[in-house]
């Protein structure tokens, strides 16, 4: 078989530059495989060879989305791969969305792509008309399944062979519809799935019901000088020594603390238990999470009515929906008890 | 959480760097900070710049809470 090239796309961190405090690192691409591209190699078929890898902080992609994809597209259009892969991304937000940039990228130059992400990832709803995005664990525990599924995607894509729905080659629905032969007709199928649901027996629907979760907005407030406002946080501010222990990733908890009677947050008394960002900026200022001195003051000028006297805080970072939901959930109840009607919420 | 905190009639407003994701997520006063570790100030200035800088960040936030919005917003600079 002609052989074909494949490119790499990985974060500082699986690109081995470096953790959290190299995440603005700007794009730099290499002529070899590299972490996870050794892996993945290693899955993909003879003839395809990863040709070049392309490594991004994920801070410095998603705070310079334009100049970050600006380089990406050149370096890809100089490496002119067969297929790009991205990732895998797991659960990591940022690492999703720039994975999902890529593939989109990709897409518009015409090369297929392809990813592997765990289905709460932003990075999944954001991109996946444009790529591939193989289904994961939360965590790069979850390497070792990743790398054969998506080595065995991308070797198809390279090499031009049809790809089968998503079921059947392990990708995350793209919310695109084939059309195929079926041995019965619609009526007939959909009676057989009537009875199966009636019998309690198991059954695929063939057209899952989109599911759109939207809020309506709230009314604009009036008059904020008439009322309390609140911060809550994904952002892992805490009091110094994290007293509840709020985990660095995957948060099983929230907090609730006092900032009455103060004017400011110092770095005396808070730091951040986010394990997802560098944290040195936050615990050399957590007003920059926390704008509790920029807020006291618009309380002294009458901006706002009044500062509500506790903050909320969680640590935003591979956390699942469902507990950031219940999280919220218990939170707003709280805060609509207290009179509370306006919160501003700060993530990092 | 945005969410959740909206659907019990609480405005809110989500103060956040990769503002992709808080429209992913389904945020509808969305005001963009400064950067990912520190999306509400800029250590790169000298502290009273700096409480300035967040100082306006904050007042747009009160801002996009006093604005009647329909749909998605993002409160662009």
């Amino acid at each position: 078989m002609e052989a074909k090239r494949v490119v790499v796309y990985l974060n500082q961190f699986f690109g081995q530059i470096g953790g959290e405090d190299k995440a603005d690192t700007p794009p730099q691409s290499v002529a070899k495989a590299v972490g996870p591209g050794v892996g993945l190699q290693a899955n993909l078929p003879e003839n395809c060879t990863i040709v070049g890898t392309i490594i991004c902080g994920d801070g410095y992609f998603n705070e310079n989305l334009e100049e970050a994809s600006t380089a990406v597209r050149q370096m890809l259009e100089e490496f002119a791969p067969h297929v790009v892969v991205a990732g895998p991304a797991f659960n990591a937000g940022r690492y999703g969305m720039a994975c999902g940039m890529v593939g989109k990228i990709a897409h518009e130059l015409g090369i297929p792509a392809v990813s592997g992400m765990y289905p709460e990832n932003p990075g999944v709803e954001a991109y996946r008309q444009y790529l591939y995005i193989i289904e994961t664990g939360n965590s790069a525990a979850a390497m070792r399944s990743a790398l054969p599924a998506m080595g065995k995607l991308a070797g198809k894509l390279a090499n031009g062979e049809p790809i089968g729905p998503p079921a059947e080659e392990g990708y995350l629905s793209r919310g695109i519809r084939k059309n195929v032969f079926a041995d019965k007709r619609g009526s007939e199928r959909a009676i057989d799935l009537l009875l199966q649901k009636l019998k309690g027996e198991p059954f695929t629907t063939e057209y899952p019901i989109p599911h759109f979760d939207r809020v309506e907005p709230a009314a604009a407030i009036s008059d904020l000088s008439q009322v309390t406002v609140a911060v809550v946080t994904s952002g892992g501010i805490v009091p110094k020594g994290n007293p509840d222990r709020i985990e660095a990733s995957s948060a099983s908890r929230y907090g609730k603390y006092s900032i009455a009677g103060l004017d400011t947050l110092t770095a005396e008394g808070f730091e951040t238990a986010h394990g997802g960002y560098d944290p040195v900026y936050a615990n050399q200022n957590p007003n920059r999470v926390v704008p509790v001195d920029a807020l006291r003051e618009l309380e002294k000028e009458g901006k706002i009515g009044r500062l509500f006297p506790y903050f909320y805080t969680t640590v935003g970072n591979g956390t699942s929906v469902a507990n950031a939901r219940k999280y919220a959930a218990e939170i707003a109840a709280e805060l609509v008890n207290e009179g509370v009607q306006a919160v501003i919420l700060t993530s990092t | 959480m945005v969410k959740e905190i909206e659907r019990k009639g609480i405005a809110v407003v989500h103060v956040c760097t990769v503002t992709p994701i808080s429209l992913t997520v389904g945020a509808n006063r969305i005001v963009p900070a400064v950067a990912i570790p520190h999306p509400l100030g800029n250590p790169k200035l000298n502290p009273q710049e700096e409480f300035t800088l967040r100082k306006k960040l904050v007042e747009k936030a009160l801002q996009a809470l006093t604005t009647p919005v329909s749909e998605q917003h993002v409160f662009e600079s």
